[in-house]
């Protein structure tokens, strides 16, 4: 069984359809994350590991009433909260939260204020199932780590990528990783999901997934130069995608199959975990095809015009 | 060549069972149930998995500063009177406030008369330019500055003895399998986790009081309020006095105020234990306490001068009992006042496990319910056995007996990647489950890599032993490429992540080494197997 036999896609030709592609969603991302930022002070909504606060998850025991439990907060004087659901409807659970806690000395207050305003209403027939307080101090840690991480994380592969191949490789798969990264920010932007450290680990993921998918086709891309030296490269390039084309749609379809069964089984801890490897994996696996390929061709013919000879990997050891 | 192979099958089938064990170590039995218990003996669980709180506490180690030059300033001043050397204050000119701001370390000496300057600065450097660094200024004043090596000396110390107090309560508490630790890169914070307790009032009283204990003499008091306290002494009060609001030892009764002498006598750290008892005379409730001998010197020339004063005990800055001083105490003694038995059994407790060097504030607490936790697991298990059951049924549609090859590297995989976390400390989190998932996803794509590439060698007409070679040979740097480039970046997320990353970090980059090894050398042994029964010109299924 074989789902491609022998594919002869052009698909640098098809390369400004791709451009116009990515611009749409990009840019669909960037407004979206330019209107957040004016409204709440940040591109994509931030979940409590950043921007501290206090989220209970509340199990109760009937179906609660949710504009009930808000007159109860207000009356109790805690003012701005926000209660959804949590999970399935048929759980009764609600997941409730409060804004910043800035006096680190009561960090509990807000939760004792909301266990307060549910005793009046609920007293005894709810259960506090899971709590997150964060306090402004450990806020700012994480918003750092994060950063810290993902910026290590592009720089350790633009690194691993110059050493195995050329600068150019690394430049090029490092955009489309930048390239996938803005997209999948920007849908969480668009759907209003918040931002949390699972999810930002997700992204770091996918980053690397990415990276991954576009090493199969430079390697390609690597042995097909070296073997024939005279073909025009963009000629060159189309074959090399056309000749893992198999593997990339097989991985990518597997891959993204195992993370939408967690999407889809995995609950509502992992949610926004998986909600963004679903999108990361099939942004990834384009970006390789749409982004990665088309810039290290048109970076060639630039410097051809230029009058300097192609960049070629081949002189470097392979094995 | 056919018992190089043996050796190489035996080798794996050896593998299979080390890491068999390491998941369920040796079962019980062989039915569901108890290999589901067998397991959750030999996997260390997260918090996020069996429910749990986990807290980050700052601890506030600019008071135990403020101890120790509190105590050196004192000293100052007492080695000055004895060598007859005039001075008008020793005193902090920015002393520690209530928000944590303030210079503690920083004392001040004023008044020197001109002549006796030199006499002072000998004196000072001698006994203290061990620690302290003393600067003179122009107007005869000194400055003693404690070292900065010696104040991160004092904040290390402070944070591990804070860390080993709050060990010991939750030790008498019997919660299995606590973490106490430090917690990130320096900056006084420790880490606690207690698997099973998810109701935080419960933590909190474990932990109890994070305010400290100390005991002070009084000044004078009781006062109805701050004003009429003032107005005592003339409407303020001398540096080395402070106003204390008193709160009964439960906390509740009606506010009073003492003035009390700031430094104390003695500290949370120097009782070594307090235990209710009875005044055989009088059949009164007490508390009989121990001081460390250290301690039990201070105190002695303390009492031994003021016999029939008061003392309080003062826990976070508040007074919660005052008692009266009968006669001299050493290291043993009794603190009486009409107290009941309930409050000399909550005082008792206070005492013997308010050892607390210095405050601690909560900086985040979290917590999982025993119910999330199940949920969790469930749920997240549920995902992976989808998402595995349509890959191994996948790979058998679409690479036929090659199918077979990939399915059991991957199930092996598996074994691996559990039976690492059964052996390891490496606990599984949520988020881990997570990582066993993709990596399923990702270490099928090693198989696909070598595969397609056999596809590729048959079209251009090899043989089958040839294609097999040659499949693995030129798809053996793309998967080193890509799976290196993955645990770069999670080895990345370990380091920046906290516990639940971590636990995803781990079993990504356990899952991917294991994978280098199923899908390259496993999978090659299951094809020379089955390359060694195929007749010549036969093809492998692939």
């Amino acid at each position: 069984m074989e789902f491609f036999h022998n594919p002869k896609v052009d698909w640098l030709g098809k390369k400004w359809y791709f451009l116009a592609f990515s611009l749409i969603f990009s840019i669909a991302g960037v407004s979206s994350m330019a209107w957040h930022w004016t409204h709440i002070g940040s591109p994509v909504p931030l979940g409590v590991d950043f921007k501290g606060g206090t989220q209970l998850q509340v199990r109760f025991q009937q179906h609660p009433d949710i504009s009930k439990i808000r007159t109860a907060m207000d009356a109790a004087g805690v003012r701005d909260s926000s209660i959804v659901q949590f999970g399935e409807a048929a759980n009764n659970e609600l997941l409730i939260s409060l804004p910043e806690v800035t006096n680190e000395n009561s960090l509990d207050a807000g939760r004792e204020k909301i266990e307060i305003a549910l005793n009046k209403q609920y007293g005894g027939t709810y259960t506090i199932d899971g709590g997150q307080v964060v306090g402004p101090t450990v806020g700012h840690q994480l918003e750092k780590q994060a950063a810290m991480a993902t910026l290590w994380s592009m720089l350790g592969m633009l690194i691993y990528l110059w050493f195995r191949f050329q600068l150019i490789y690394g430049v090029a798969a490092v955009v489309a990783c930048i390239h996938d990264t803005l997209i999948t920010i920007g849908a969480f932007s668009l759907a209003g999901r918040e931002l949390s450290l699972t999810v930002i680990a997700a992204i770091l993921t996918l980053v690397g997934y990415s990276m991954n998918d576009t090493i199969v086709v430079f390697d390609r891309i690597r042995e097909n130069l070296r073997l024939s030296r005279r073909e025009p490269l963009a000629d060159l390039v189309n074959r090399s995608i056309n000749q893992t084309l198999s593997r990339t749609v097989l991985t990518s379809g597997l891959t993204f199959l195992t993370v939408l069964s967690l999407f889809i089984f995995g609950g509502q801890v992992l949610n926004g975990f998986s909600f963004a490897l679903v999108i990361g994996i099939l942004i990834g696996t384009y970006s390789s095809i749409a982004v990665a390929s088309p810039m290290l061709v048109a970076w060639q013919e630039y410097r051809a015009r230029s009058g300097k000879a192609a960049v070629l990997p081949a002189g470097r050891r392979s094995r | 060549m056919k018992k190089n192979l043996r050796t190489k099958v035996l080798v794996i089938i050896g593998i299979l069972m080390v890491f068999v064990y390491g998941i369920f170590g040796i079962p019980s039995g062989l039915s569901g149930k108890a290999l589901q218990a067998a397991m959750t003996q030999r996997i260390h669980l997260g918090l996020d998995l069996k429910g749990g709180a986990h807290l980050i506490l700052q601890v506030k180690v600019l008071e135990a500063v403020n101890d120790e030059t509190d105590n050196t300033a004192a000293r100052i001043r007492d080695d000055l009177k004895q060598a007859h050397l005039t001075y008008s204050q020793v005193y902090k000119p920015n002393p520690l406030k209530a928000d944590g701001t303030g210079q503690p370390q920083m004392i001040r000496i004023e008044g020197v008369t001109a002549d006796q300057a030199s006499a002072v600065r000998s004196l000072l450097d001698s006994k203290y330019s061990s620690e302290y660094d003393v600067t003179g200024n122009a107007d005869n004043s000194f400055t003693v500055t404690m070292k900065p090596l010696v104040e991160s000396d004092l904040e290390k110390r402070t944070v591990q003895q804070t860390i080993d107090t709050i060990q010991d309560r939750v030790d008498t508490l019997g919660v299995t399998e606590p973490t106490i630790q430090q917690y990130g890169l320096g900056d006084n914070q420790i880490l606690v986790e207690l698997p099973g307790i998810s109701d935080l009032d419960r933590v909190k009283s474990i932990i109890q009081s994070t305010a400290r204990l100390e005991i002070h003499a009084v000044v004078s008091g009781p006062f109805q309020d701050e004003q009429t306290a003032l107005a005592g002494v003339g409407g303020a009060l001398p540096a080395d006095e402070e106003l204390a609001h008193y709160s009964g030892v439960s906390g509740s009764e009606a506010d009073q105020v003492y003035i009390l002498q700031r430094v104390a006598i003695v500290k949370g750290n120097d009782f070594r234990s307090a235990d209710p008892g009875t005044n055989p005379n009088t059949g009164q409730p007490n508390v009989q306490f121990t001081l460390t001998n250290e301690a039990g010197d201070r105190f002695y020339q303390y009492t031994r001068a003021n016999v029939g004063r008061y003392m309080a005990v003062v826990l976070g800055g508040r007074v919660r009992e005052v008692a009266s001083i009968r006669e001299p105490i050493r290291d043993r003694g009794e603190i009486e006042g009409s107290f009941s038995q309930e409050e000399v059994t909550n005082l008792s407790k206070l005492l013997s496990s308010g050892a607390l060097p210095a405050s601690l504030t909560y900086l985040e607490q979290r917590t999982v319910g025993a119910s999330l936790g199940a949920d969790s697991i469930r749920e997240g298990v549920t995902a992976a056995i989808v998402g595995l059951v349509v890959v191994l049924i996948f790979m058998l549609v679409y690479y036929h007996g090659a199918g077979i090859n990939a399915d059991l590297a991957l199930i092996l995989n598996l074994v691996i990647l559990l039976g690492f976390m059964g052996f390891s400390t490496a606990t599984l989190t949520l988020p881990g489950i997570a990582g066993v998932i993709l990596t399923i996803g990702m270490g099928v794509d090693s198989n696909v890599l070598v595969f397609e590439r056999i596809r590729e060698e048959i079209r251009a007409g090899k043989a089958a032993a040839a294609a097999v070679d040659q499949g693995f040979a030129h798809a053996w740097t793309t998967i080193f490429d890509t799976h290196v480039t993955t645990i770069v970046s999670a080895a990345i997320l370990f380091v920046f992540g906290t516990g639940p990353v971590k636990g995803f970090a781990t079993t990504l980059v356990v899952g991917l080494c294991a994978n280098l090894f199923t899908a390259v050398f496993v999978s090659r042994v299951i094809f020379d197997a089955h390359l060694n029964k195929l007749k010549s010109g036969e093809m492998v299924s692939i």
